[in-house]
């Protein structure tokens, strides 16, 4: 179960690194969630086959890491750990789609190669992107930033709670697994049997946790409403991420900025 | 206020399996006291404290916190003056921070701005873990979970503090240092633990619980000299009143 905790301590990691000081992290979290946002929908919003006017938008991984001091080597094995669902994802288009995409004089490219590159060109920005907003801004903020943002309450409270007891309840199954696996003498134990009873023990002890914490809660005055303590300031240097970050995407969602300087460079050439 | 701040009459509880957890449960504790509640395990311990704090409702009999009866009308009143403090940690540490957690109640009873901050800072000093304010609780010791757990209580300014096994998975120096802390508060505090030593040095009254039923009520003196007693209920005698060969042996030199 090596997996769940070293899992765990990557999760516990990232949100160390929002902790950190620089002029990213000290950006107003609504600044940060919603420039993300934007560079999400600039990505997602290429046709399929399109993928050298995607590339530019690598800019915005590269300034952020660099601004923020985050390291790129650990942000990029996070990036990686997704690949394997994006390749299940995108692995039938090369076999699916056969008609030509790009010719270099005799060499062809397939449509169904350049829209599995498309794919996960896109998966590996859009993820790069939301890890570094984790990174940057920390789990708890980017809910608070949620909730400014007109997110319902009830929706940002599940999602802090989940982060919080994520680590617990994780905990709880590294530790029923150890103790199944000490005992199955190095076999398979029960099988799937011995995992299904113990799923349920760890919904029954969940659901059992839940009733305290609401216990808690409620001890400690709880009438459902939440209150925050987080102060936001959102001034100049926020306006001034946001623009500009904005006025970048547009500009590299209209133009294509690839072939743009392949053509200034080609013309510079002859 | 009455002079009894927690009063429980012929206190019956039984579990929706069927379980008959306490039965015909009476004492009632004065203002100031510090009573340990012990007993086997499954002796209805953690069950009487939830009924003390209002979290279950008893299938008969009654508890008085001052002048109110528990009732679905006055718990948010009885939530203010009793405290309760969990066995597990875990589950009294719901927050992001250790801050937003302290805060949590004194929010929730209206206090802003200046007078949160002193309220939170009061809090974590009295408990000694300042130095913590900006932790996540995944990121806590055991024994600095259940100082935080204690500090949420205590910004909440209870009047009666309840605790169940507040030692249990402590070390010894993180266990000291919580007999301390609790030593200093003033006010009502309630426990059960099987800690008897701790629970000797804390408490100036003890109540034995056995088969959800009050078998015995005095101090810890007079109680722990009984060993026929402590034997029928399951337990023994605190470790320092044991004898021990070593301090035999240092007596006798």
């Amino acid at each position: 179960m090596a997996s769940i905790a070293t899992a765990l301590l990557d999760i516990k990691q990232l949100d160390l690194l929002a902790h950190a000081d620089s002029p990213i992290h000290r950006l107003d979290p609504r600044a940060k969630v919603l420039v993300t946002t934007l560079f999400c929908i600039s990505v997602i919003s290429f046709d399929r086959y399109e993928l050298s006017a995607i590339l530019p938008f690598f800019v915005f991984p590269a300034a952020m890491i660099a601004r923020s001091n985050l390291s790129l080597s650990f942000i990029s094995k996070k990036i990686a750990l997704i690949c394997p669902f994006v390749l299940i994802v995108a692995i039938f288009n090369p076999i699916l789609d056969r008609s030509v995409g790009i010719q270099f004089g005799s060499y062809i490219i397939t449509s169904g190669w350049v829209s599995f590159c498309s794919i996960l060109v896109r998966s590996i920005l859009t993820v790069g992107a939301a890890l570094i907003l984790v990174g940057v801004t920390g789990f708890t903020n980017i809910c608070m930033a949620l909730e400014k943002f007109g997110i319902p309450q009830p929706f940002t409270v599940q999602l802090l709670f989940l982060y919080r007891y994520i680590f617990v309840l994780s905990e709880e199954t590294s530790r029923a697994s150890k103790a199944r696996e000490l005992r199955s003498n190095g076999t398979k134990g029960l099988g799937i049997s011995s995992f299904a009873s113990m799923i349920g023990g760890l919904l029954l002890r969940t659901w059992s946790r839940a009733d305290r914490i609401q216990m808690a809660m409620l001890a400690r005055g709880f009438k459902g409403e939440f209150h925050t303590l987080k102060k936001s300031s959102f001034g100049s240097p926020e306006l001034l991420h946001i623009a500009g970050w904005s006025a970048a995407f547009m500009i590299m969602r209209l133009i294509n900025c690839s072939q743009f300087v392949g053509r200034i460079l080609l013309e510079a050439i002859s | 206020m009455s002079h009894h701040i927690v009063a429980a009459s012929n206190l019956n509880y039984c579990y929706p399996d069927g379980t008959t957890a306490l039965k015909e449960v009476s004492f009632s504790i004065t203002h100031g006291e510090s009573v340990g509640i012990i007993g086997a395990n499954g002796a209805g311990k953690s069950t009487l404290l939830q009924l003390l704090c209002g979290a279950l409702p008893a299938t008969s009999g009654r508890v008085t916190i001052g002048d109110f009866p528990i009732t679905k009308e006055t718990l948010p009143t009885i939530r203010r003056t009793v405290g309760m403090v969990f066995q597990n940690p875990d589950d009294q540490l719901f927050m992001p921070t250790v801050n937003d957690d302290v805060a949590f109640g004194p929010l929730n009873l209206g206090l802003r701005d200046d007078a949160l901050e002193l309220t939170v800072s009061r809090a974590l000093k009295a408990t000694g873990s300042e130095s913590l304010r900006d932790k996540a609780p995944y990121n806590l010791s055991g024994g600095e979970k259940k100082r935080v757990a204690i500090a949420t209580v205590l910004a909440m300014s209870p009047d009666i503090l309840i605790m169940d096994e507040p030692t249990s998975g402590l070390d010894p120096f993180a266990r000291r240092q919580l007999m301390t802390l609790l030593n200093d508060f003033r006010h009502t505090k309630i426990f059960t633990s099987h800690d008897l030593d701790m629970i000797m040095e804390l408490c100036s009254r003890i109540i034995i619980l056995h088969d959800g039923m009050v078998v015995a009520d005095g101090t810890p003196a007079e109680l722990f000299k009984k060993r026929d007693l402590l034997h029928q209920c399951k337990l023994e005698q605190p470790l320092s009143m044991q004898k021990c060969g070593y301090c035999q042996l240092m007596k006798l030199i």
